[in-house]
């Protein structure tokens, strides 16, 4: 392990990957702050950018910095005008843009950097724990454990979808999973469900998907309301950076919480950084003193620090079940993945052993990342903010046209452009109808891990055998399966049992 | 019926065309060598679909209640006539325009015209600073992918570049 962790010291600090992640950093926060732009959509952007370096250790780091960089962006853009970019930065406008009100957007400011700084770095200590052991576990895994270790991770992103969203949520990752069988795959050597289509014989671009499913509704959205671009009121002067050693003490304890519970709730598939904000937001309230409790939502620095260090360290645990066993958890996490396949590198406990390098370098980048978050990006918010100033007559369209890029740049081929406006249309359909597109997206990218392990187990043998011959494959299947079923059917139980209370009124 | 249900209905549609090209048109061309397997290239997706319907049906039948509400930051599709719904259609028929038009008009002209029509789409009318900014910007991206990324794009139009 130390020798891992000493390759990926002298790959991380290489001048190529440390330009990378300061660069990565600085375009996430510069995106990240457009108000409608989340970090899947910026990632799924720069994807193209990261494939054409080719290394995939400075892709990936290139990528965790964009990452990182889009999520401090938009908690920038909550604090200041009120836009939360993404789901998981809601929580911090409750008592962030309260503080911008009274004035003390800078403090606000510093308080989400040094919370997002403590909960990234907590978390990439931790993941240092977690990972490795979690690994070597996985190394006993066989296909068939594979195979159901995948439609765990399927069923439990269905499953933590939301309230009268897991049938939702299971159709589109189906549906994700049905795409990928489009096109001609390495198992078989003949083209599925092509149609007769030329275009459609290598499969369904993963950017071009990751784009129409994320980038483009996004922006569509932003055309149809423009209220969710405008800027507020609060965009004034960002003075005074500086919070006392009173304040320090007392956001100190919730930061610490919150990065542990965060990271926690990171590590489970589908449920990532938006439960893990809210949920610190409201366990820190609770536990308050009553006096504090009524500062909540009014501009409490602990209302400010829990979600932001809770987010944070949630993005960092999303990262365990990415890198050791290859299951992302997050729509997010999904499209690394997908941009870690194209650059030949496959995630999941081999890559510990077979590139540590790799591995270990993503982990440091994440200290560095955060590092240069707090040092370099903080003093110049108040500049990088000016974006914020944009009309959004020029915004709209250059967001489309970079959308539109990385679908040609990935592929290079027109006709995927048109694919593009397609399923983007589709996409933002669907998005009306609130189903959940990111277990489409990840159904798609799991999809062919999914139908190679199945095929192997069921070679191996002969016939569906191996789910009764394999203890722990029946029981990851069972478990996929409560995992599905439960919170429908308490769901049900709840409706008619409230029905029946109705009835009785 | 609300947009939810419609959509299932549409999905399950698909999914019953894919279900019906797995189980009953997939294996006729399938070489007799390969049917000793015990997995066929049929198998995943005949699996696949049958889940799929029965998912679309869950959907499709009402057995899950949706969130009654709408979120806040969400746009309610009942009331789209009043968002922007003109601009959105403009701005996508722009994009399939732009597909079109990138490989015969050449990565400049396209991408200086879709920008600037796009911005006057959205209301720009000031075009002394309009027409600067998008040239300034496609010529940017376009050093950037061709010279830095070493992606070929074609600037001009493909009958100044092929020597007319």
């Amino acid at each position: 392990m130390l020798e891992g962790i000493m390759a990926g010291l002298g790959t991380a600090f290489s001048l190529t990957n440390l330009l990378m992640v300061i660069g990565g950093c600085l375009i996430g926060t510069f995106i990240g702050m457009l108000p409608g732009l989340g970090p899947m959509s910026i990632i799924a952007i720069m994807i193209p950018v990261a494939i054409s370096i080719g290394d995939p250790s400075a892709a990936l780091i290139l990528l965790a910095g964009v990452y990182y960089g889009a999520i401090f962006g938009g908690s920038t853009s909550s604090i200041l005008i009120n836009a939360p970019g993404v789901a998981s930065t809601v929580a911090t406008s409750f008592d962030g843009y309260p503080l911008a009100r009274q004035g003390k957007a800078g403090k606000a400011l510093t308080v989400a950097a040094i919370a997002s700084f403590s909960g990234g770095t907590i978390g990439a200590v931790l993941l240092m724990i977690f990972a490795p052991a979690l690994a070597t576990v996985a190394l006993l895994f066989h296909s068939a454990e594979y195979f159901a270790l995948m439609v765990v991770g399927l069923s439990a992103i269905a499953a933590f979808a939301g309230s009268g969203q897991v049938g939702k949520a299971l159709l589109m990752t189906l549906l994700g999973l049905i795409m990928a069988t489009v096109g001609e795959g390495a198992l078989f050597n003949m083209p599925r469900f092509t149609m007769g289509i030329m275009d459609l014989q290598s499969g369904f671009g993963f950017i071009t998907l990751a784009m129409a499913m994320f980038a483009l509704p996004e922006a569509m959205y932003l055309v149809l309301d423009p209220s969710r671009s405008s800027s507020g009121s609060g965009s004034g002067e960002i003075k005074d950076l500086r919070i006392t050693k009173a304040e320090a003490k007392a956001i100190a304890p919730v930061i610490g919480r919150q990065s542990i519970q965060g990271f926690l709730i990171g590590v489970l598939p589908g449920a990532g950084a938006t439960i893990a904000s809210f949920l610190g937001y409201a366990v820190e309230r609770n536990i308050a003193p009553k006096e504090e409790q009524e500062q909540f939502g009014k501009g409490s620095l602990k209302g400010l620090a829990a979600p932001e260090s809770a987010n944070n360290a949630a993005c960092t645990g999303s990262f365990v079940p990415l890198l050791t066993l290859g299951i992302p958890g997050s729509g997010t996490t999904a499209i690394l993945l997908g941009a870690l396949i194209a650059l030949n590198v496959s995630p999941g406990p081999r890559l510990m052993v077979d590139e540590p390098q790799i591995f270990w370098a993503v982990i440091i980048s994440m200290y560095l990342g955060n590092l240069i978050l707090l040092i370099l990006n903080l003093p110049l918010i108040p500049y990088i903010a000016k974006v914020l100033a944009v009309p959004r007559n020029y915004l709209i369209p250059f967001i489309l046209f970079f959308t539109l890029m990385g679908a040609y740049i990935g592929q290079n081929n027109a006709t995927e452009l048109l694919i593009l406006v397609g399923l983007g249309i589709c996409a933002t359909v669907l998005r009306f109808a609130d189903y959940p597109l990111a277990p489409l997206l990840i159904g798609f990218i799991l999809g062919r891990m999914l139908e190679d392990n199945f095929a192997r187990s069921m070679q191996l043998y002969d016939g569906l055998g191996f789910i009764l011959e394999r203890p722990m494959t029946l029981g990851l299947l069972g478990l996929a399966l409560i995992l599905v079923v439960l919170p429908s059917y308490r769901a049900r139980r709840a409706r008619l049992r409230a029905g029946g209370a109705a009835d009785a009124d | 019926m609300a947009l939810d249900r419609w959509i299932a209905l549409i999905i399950l549609m698909i999914c019953l065309a894919y279900g019906y090209a797995a189980f009953f048109t997939m294996d006729a061309a399938l070489p007799p060598f390969m049917k000793r397997n015990p997995v066929w290239p049929s198998t995943f997706p005949k699996v696949l679909s049958v889940m799929a319907v029965l998912a679309a049906l869950f959907v499709l039948l009402g057995f899950e209640k949706g969130a009654d509400d709408p979120k806040p930051m969400d746009i309610n599709y009942r009331r789209l006539t009043e968002y922007k719904l003109g601009q959105a259609l403009a701005l996508l028929g722009l994009m399939a325009a732009y597909a079109l038009l990138l490989r015969p008009a050449g990565f400049l002209p396209a991408t200086v015209g879709f920008l600037t029509a796009g911005a006057w789409v959205l209301g720009e009318r000031k075009l002394h600073i309009l027409l600067p900014v998008t040239a300034g910007a496609a010529g940017v991206v376009w050093y950037l992918v061709q010279q830095v990324l070493g992606i070929f794009l074609s600037p001009w139009p493909a009958f100044l570049t092929n020597g007319g």
